[in-house]
């Protein structure tokens, strides 16, 4: 259960562009659910995902995950329960080019160091299982739209993390594609994670597999 | 699921690191060999024979440069006395203007 | 213990695989890198080398030779400035030195005529060292013709080559005897060109040049130590002027190097945003970078400096030997003794490898402390 308490975000405080992209939200997420946080563009949105995602940290308020709070925790700490928490799903993917699919999915666990040849396998088998086994050696820039999201959720999952963050996960995707990801999303939920995603498209919102749809506007929560 | 038909092959691609790696550790090696070499062959008795005509000689300086008696004869060249070779004077030899004014000229 | 290396060992991977996507710009900084050490590293070699042996050969010069000066200018000494001065304490042996220079215009070289002490030679023989053997294709028994300053020729028959591998203290030597000697250059009995001195301890040597300056006050008295300190001198001027020569391409290269290693392009500023958001630490993207740095100047060193000890003492400095020889028709051919000096190839790799590497980590410390937040927006 994530528990966030009053949170709010501000940019450039104290000068004369200072901006509040969230304000006073309070928000309770349940595990093993997908819930979708929604809104038109700067809605806050993205910046309340990067601030339950440990990626940021909130100008005032608390979020608790389970029984720990995190706001008060240096980077070090914050950097390590992201890695061991958090999966990610960025909107433009954010795979690094010129790298390979294999070594774009084993980038996470690398400051882990873990053995490479388990490290590979793990790799491995999460691309087999996202029928990503045949391009493990294609560089990233041959991909086709779809499978670099599909890269993207085998690089979210190569930690093991309990919670998975997508932002606008379909933006870039044709409304099948779109369709394919809910459906893989649906089969995450039913292997027990948690997931939180943010987007203004209805395929998302509306899919079947979602238990909860929060709508966010000026950087405040709207109940309905 | 996708592609649950593939069959699972536990190939390991060649790491990245591994021919910078290997080739560094190749010229560490080969480094510690130049050491090695310059202990073993650079003894001095391969210089014995130059040494020798030097003490029977009485020899003073190195034939590096036989082009003017004040490079052929660097320590003995009367460059100590003044106007003989001006630190200021031109060059006449490439070889003059690698060699340093001699010492004394910068004492009181 | 093998966590840390196995770590270090990811990072590594990671960093070649993101040089290996500008190959062809990342092998080029490489070789120019390379290049420099190359230059850096020969010329260091290579003075270093010359030192020690000039150190180690004029070890064995005479302790104290005297040089009688008329009017600023070295000139002949009487062969009773030995009785003159003397017995000083601590002198075991005192002899007066033939030796004077020879232009041959045949070939434009300066020879160095010298009378050895302790070797006969016939009259009419000369015995002559591998570099003017080599110029003038002489071998034993052949004969050569020099025109003596009375005018008259003289002609010599080559009687014995003095060892090729003593090229570097012989190459233009021509030995005769005395009474050839004197013939040929017309300097009277009882004229020497300067004196020289034995002493066996050391610490008297100075005391020896003290009363020597009082006893033949129109003389110069030259120490071995000052002979072996000109020399040393002489390397290490050498070396700093082929330092200067090259601190403009040195210097180019710096620029070249800063702008490439520290200027952060948006891409790559996407990139630790990325590294960091899927759970890398600011240490280890600093640590990365440090080993990108790392290892490209690690590599140019050694592959300078070992093709720089090729180049010096395999190759004897074939590079270097137009620059050396100036106008010389006559120069030496010898190998220098392989010698490498800790300090000099500890200063190189930190003037070569240090700037480098710190170039490469300093920017990326701003960069890589920023939030991670940044690949969200």
């Amino acid at each position: 259960m994530i528990r966030l308490n009053d949170i709010s975000k501000a940019f450039n405080q104290g000068q004369p562009n200072e901006f509040w992209a969230v304000r006073d939200v309070n928000l309770d997420i349940d595990d093993n659910c997908i819930t979708v946080l929604r809104g038109p563009s700067g809605s806050g949105k993205t910046t309340l995902l990067s601030m339950i995602g440990c990626l940021s940290r909130p100008t005032s308020g608390r979020i608790l995950l389970g029984e720990r709070n995190l706001s008060g925790l240096p980077e070090r700490f914050l950097t390590q329960i992201r890695r061991e928490t958090f999966g990610f799903i960025f909107q433009r993917f954010n795979l690094i080019a010129g790298l390979t699919v294999l070594d774009n999915v084993m980038l996470p666990a690398y400051p882990l160091a873990p053995d490479h040849g388990e490290l590979v396998q793990r790799a491995t088998a999460l691309l087999e299982q996202f029928g990503m086994a045949g391009k493990a050696a294609s560089k990233i820039e041959w991909l086709s739209g779809g499978e670099a999201q599909r890269t993207a959720i085998c690089r979210a999952l190569l930690n093991d993390p309990q919670i998975l963050i997508a932002d606008e996960p379909t933006a870039n995707l044709d409304s099948r594609l779109s369709q394919e990801f809910m459906t893989i999303i649906g089969e995450l939920k039913a292997a027990g994670r948690t997931l939180i995603l943010t987007s203004h498209d209805p395929v998302v919102s509306d899919a079947a597999c979602v238990d909860r749809v929060i709508t966010l506007r000026d950087g405040q929560v709207q109940e309905g | 699921m996708y592609g649950s038909s593939t069959t699972v092959r536990p190939h390991c691609p060649a790491r990245a690191g591994t021919v910078p790696l290997l080739l560094l550790g190749a010229g560490l090696l080969l480094f510690a060999v130049t050491l090695l070499d310059a202990a073993w062959r650079g003894d001095d008795a391969a210089l014995a024979s130059s040494r020798e005509l030097v003490v029977t000689l009485g020899l003073t300086d190195l034939a590096l440069f036989t082009e003017a008696r004040y490079t052929r004869h660097l320590s003995q060249a009367d460059r100590h006395t003044a106007f003989q070779d001006h630190p200021l004077a031109l060059d006449h030899f490439p070889s003059g203007s690698l060699v340093p004014p001699p010492a004394r000229l910068g004492q009181p | 213990m093998s966590h840390f290396i196995r770590r270090q060992r990811y990072l590594i991977d990671f960093t070649v695989a993101s040089l290996a996507r500008r190959k062809g710009k990342n092998l080029g900084l490489l070789g120019v890198y390379t290049l420099i050490v190359f230059l850096l590293a020969s010329v260091m070699l290579f003075t270093q080398a010359l030192r020690q042996e000039a150190g180690l050969l004029l070890q064995g010069a005479p302790e104290v030779v005297v040089q009688r000066m008329v009017a600023g200018r070295h000139d002949l000494i009487p062969a009773d400035y030995l009785e003159r001065m003397g017995r000083i304490r601590g002198v075991a042996a005192r002899y007066g030195r033939l030796w004077g220079y020879f232009y041959d215009p045949a070939v434009q070289a300066n020879y160095t005529l010298m009378v050895p002490r302790d070797r006969d030679i016939a009259d009419g023989e000369i015995i002559v060292g591998h570099g003017i053997a080599r110029t003038r294709g002489l071998g034993l028994g052949d004969f050569i013709a020099f025109r003596a300053s009375s005018g008259t020729t003289f002609s010599f028959r080559v009687a014995d080559v003095l060892a090729a591998d003593a090229e570097l203290v012989s190459a233009d030597l021509i030995l005769v005897n005395e009474a050839d000697f004197r013939a040929f250059f017309g300097i009277a009995d009882g004229l020497y060109t300067d004196l020289a001195l034995e002493v066996r301890n050391p610490q008297e040597v100075r005391k020896v040049a003290e009363k020597l300056t009082v006893l033949l006050p129109d003389t110069r008295p030259i120490l071995r130590e000052e002979i072996l300190r000109t020399y040393d001198a002489l390397f290490q001027w050498r070396q700093g002027i082929v330092f200067v020569l090259l601190a403009g391409s040195l210097l180019a290269f710096v620029i070249f190097a800063w702008d490439k290693a520290s200027g952060l392009s948006a891409e790559e500023k996407r990139e630790i945003g990325i590294l960091k958001a899927i759970g890398w630490e600011t240490a280890d993207v600093i640590r990365m970078k440090f080993w990108e740095g790392a290892l490209v100047s690690l590599g140019a060193f050694l592959l300078g400096y070992l093709a720089a000890y090729v180049h010096v003492f395999f190759f004897d400095a074939a590079l270097f030997a137009p620059v050396l020889k100036g106008w010389a028709v006559l120069y030496p051919q010898f190998s220098p003794q392989p010698y490498v000096d800790g300090l000099q190839v500890a200063t190189l790799f930190f003037f070569t490898v240090f700037p480098y590497t710190v170039a490469t980590v300093v920017p990326i410390w701003r960069a890589a402390t920023t939030d991670p937040d940044a690949v969200m927006r």
